[in-house]
């Protein structure tokens, strides 16, 4: 970080002017990796996963979340707990699958039995503890706070945060825009991915309509053009049509943000053109049950879906291709990211099809546009290394209200605004806007 | 026609397929398939028993999307792959599981290691073919599904080749 100073000079921010800056050491030093951890991953609502994961009473899933192995239990009194993985005796994950469903969790190292509500449920040679021993008191720790919204499961790892509804702001609204979709669920199979980068470069990219016609020509150029969908030549000043600068860019409270909210009219949503080639008539039908149960208006907002939005610090939903996506960092230069596909549930089988296809086409470790955000991204990663002698990045681009030329770099300012309000002062940002 | 196909014909073929891969003449390879029919699948890691109908895949291409792939990594624009990766495909353990009139299902043991900007990533799994015997001891590829051994792709990050 800058000589003799702190995070507090971090992020050069000068409204007046128009130009935004953020220290390179942000994405580098290990100190600054450290102090993210404790004041932002500890002190967030996170996003743990989906109830279809684990459907039925009896089902788990296994993940880490910043950095914790955690169960994700679905009772058998029907209730979802989020449950530390480590038994209460000297430490061994009690959970070492993936996902399955069991009556109970077994600790293989001494053999102590918990239920799926967490409850330890037997002690081989209980009689060799005191009196003080107490069983009841040594279940699997629960997650110190745990919300469960229309089946999606956020923890905090921080027992005093504030309610999920109080942190989430105004984008809850935003949020229930992509659930009310319809009956949703995970499609099985993740996207268990990796970059060698620091974790914040990837909340830019997830957002970035500057970079998509640059790093994604291909997608655009070769790939849409083979099925008659092309959009307009890359030579066109970037994004002209689909601009997120006039009015998408809305700031929501807390350092969330979204792209494009509430979507403008006009602009239907981007996968329209290979939903309609490909499942045309299910799409009819779909789209008049939206209208069903939203009215016109609502099911227009639906099914344009709001861009790509960021809940502070590691969620991103990405409307267009039904994307949810965390990563967590583990060291200043990686993250560990899981992707997964948030479908109706009741589509019928062409329209499903339809989606997955669009959406591997450009989504993911095998897509033809995710592998070269992650070479973007490795590659800024290595130019950091230069960052005693280039210490700055910057992302002044529409600052100023400026909306000729393309898409603003507001939605990432958001970002780096609440950032710095919690890595310096342990506060929300008291306002992340232009 | 019910000629016998012998296992290392059968190695004969994915060698050959393996030099194609390594030496980057993807046009050469992707000729190899069945234009109509062929398919190139990659399941996820945490689901390598999945239907790509339903269920979310890495890679799920039909022949379209295949020449696309194709075509855009001879394009240059794939920045994953420009410069493009250094590989070197290791298949072994071939099997001969059935025949089915025409079809010739085989299963083979891979190891491709991608050497790239100082890393080198391993990716391991299995090959599951399916195959029709045609002249010359070569075959035309209908299916070619790579099952990922890797718990994940940490820290691989992407499958932005062949594998």
């Amino acid at each position: 970080m800058p000589e003799g100073s702190n995070t507090a000079d971090l992020i050069l921010d000068d409204r007046e002017d128009g130009i935004f800056r953020v220290h390179r050491s942000a994405f580098v030093d290990r100190e600054i990796f450290e102090q993210e951890r404790a004041r932002i991953f500890d002190r967030s609502w996170l996003f743990a996963g989906h109830v279809s994961e684990f459907p039925k009473p009896g089902d788990f899933v296994t993940r880490t979340i910043a950095g914790r192995p955690v169960i994700l239990s679905h009772g058998e009194d029907g209730k979802i707990r989020v449950l530390m993985n480590t038994c209460r005796h000297r430490g061994n994950l009690v959970c070492r699958d993936h996902k399955g469903s069991s009556d109970f969790f077994r600790c293989f190292y001494h053999g102590w039995i918990y239920g799926t509500r967490g409850e330890l449920k037997s002690v081989p040679g209980e009689e060799a503890y005191s009196e003080a021993f107490d069983r009841d008191a040594l279940g699997l720790e629960p997650a110190p706070r745990m919300h469960n919204h229309r089946g999606c499961i956020f923890v905090s790892f921080d027992p005093e945060i504030e309610s999920f509804a109080s942190y989430m702001g105004d984008a809850l609204a935003v949020f229930d825009n992509t659930l009310d979709l319809g009956d949703m669920e995970f499609v099985h199979g993740q996207f268990k991915y990796s970059m060698r980068a620091n974790w914040k470069l990837l909340v830019e990219n997830s957002m970035d309509g500057y970079h998509a016609v640059y790093t994604h020509e291909r997608f655009f150029s070769h790939w849409l053009q083979s099925e008659g969908l092309t959009r307009q030549p890359a030579t066109a000043p970037p994004n002209a049509g689909a601009s997120n600068a006039p009015r998408g860019t809305v700031p929501l409270g807390n350092g969330h943000v979204t792209t494009n909210y509430p979507s403008p009219d006009g602009r239907p949503a981007v996968n329209r053109g290979y939903l309609e080639k490909h499942a045309g008539e299910d799409l009819l039908k779909f789209r008049a049950g939206l209208v069903d149960r939203y009215g016109p208006e609502k099911a227009r907002k639906v099914e344009g879906g709001a861009g790509n939005y960021l809940i502070f610090p590691n969620l991103m939903v990405i409307d267009g291709w039904w994307v949810f996506r965390t990563f967590y960092p583990s060291s200043p230069d990686y993250m560990e990211i899981t992707g997964w596909a948030c479908l109706p549930k009741n589509d019928p089988p062409a329209l499903r099809k339809a989606r997955l296809e669009w959406y591997l086409a450009f989504q993911g470790p095998g897509g033809f546009a995710t592998p070269d955000d992650v070479e973007g991204l490795e590659g800024c990663q290595m130019g950091f290394a230069t960052h005693k002698e280039v210490e700055w990045s910057d992302i002044s681009r529409g600052m100023k209200g400026i909306t000729a030329g393309g898409p603003s770099e507001l939605q990432m300012r958001v970002f780096w605004r609440e950032w710095h309000a919690r890595m310096t002062t342990g506060k929300h940002a008291e306002y992340t806007g232009d | 026609m019910t000629m016998t196909i012998t296992r290392e014909r059968v190695e004969d073929f994915l060698y050959a397929e393996a030099a194609l891969l390594d030496e980057w003449r993807l046009d050469e390879w992707l000729a190899l398939f069945d234009q109509e029919r062929g398919g190139y699948y990659m399941p996820t890691t945490d689901h390598p028993d999945g239907d790509h109908n339903t269920d979310l895949f890495l890679i799920a291409d039909d022949m379209p999307k295949l020449r696309s792939r194709v075509e855009q990594l001879l394009s240059g624009l794939t920045w994953a792959e420009n410069p493009r990766s250094r590989t070197r495909h290791m298949v072994s353990n071939v099997r001969i599981l059935d025949r089915d009139g025409d079809v010739v299902s085989v299963t083979a043991n891979f190891v491709v290691y991608r050497m790239r900007f100082q890393n080198i990533d391993p990716y391991i799994g299995t090959y599951r073919y399916k195959l029709i015997p045609r002249e010359n001891r070569m075959f035309t590829i209908l299916e070619r599904r790579v099952i990922l051994d890797l718990e994940a792709l940490r820290p691989h990050g992407k499958v932005s080749f062949i594998v």
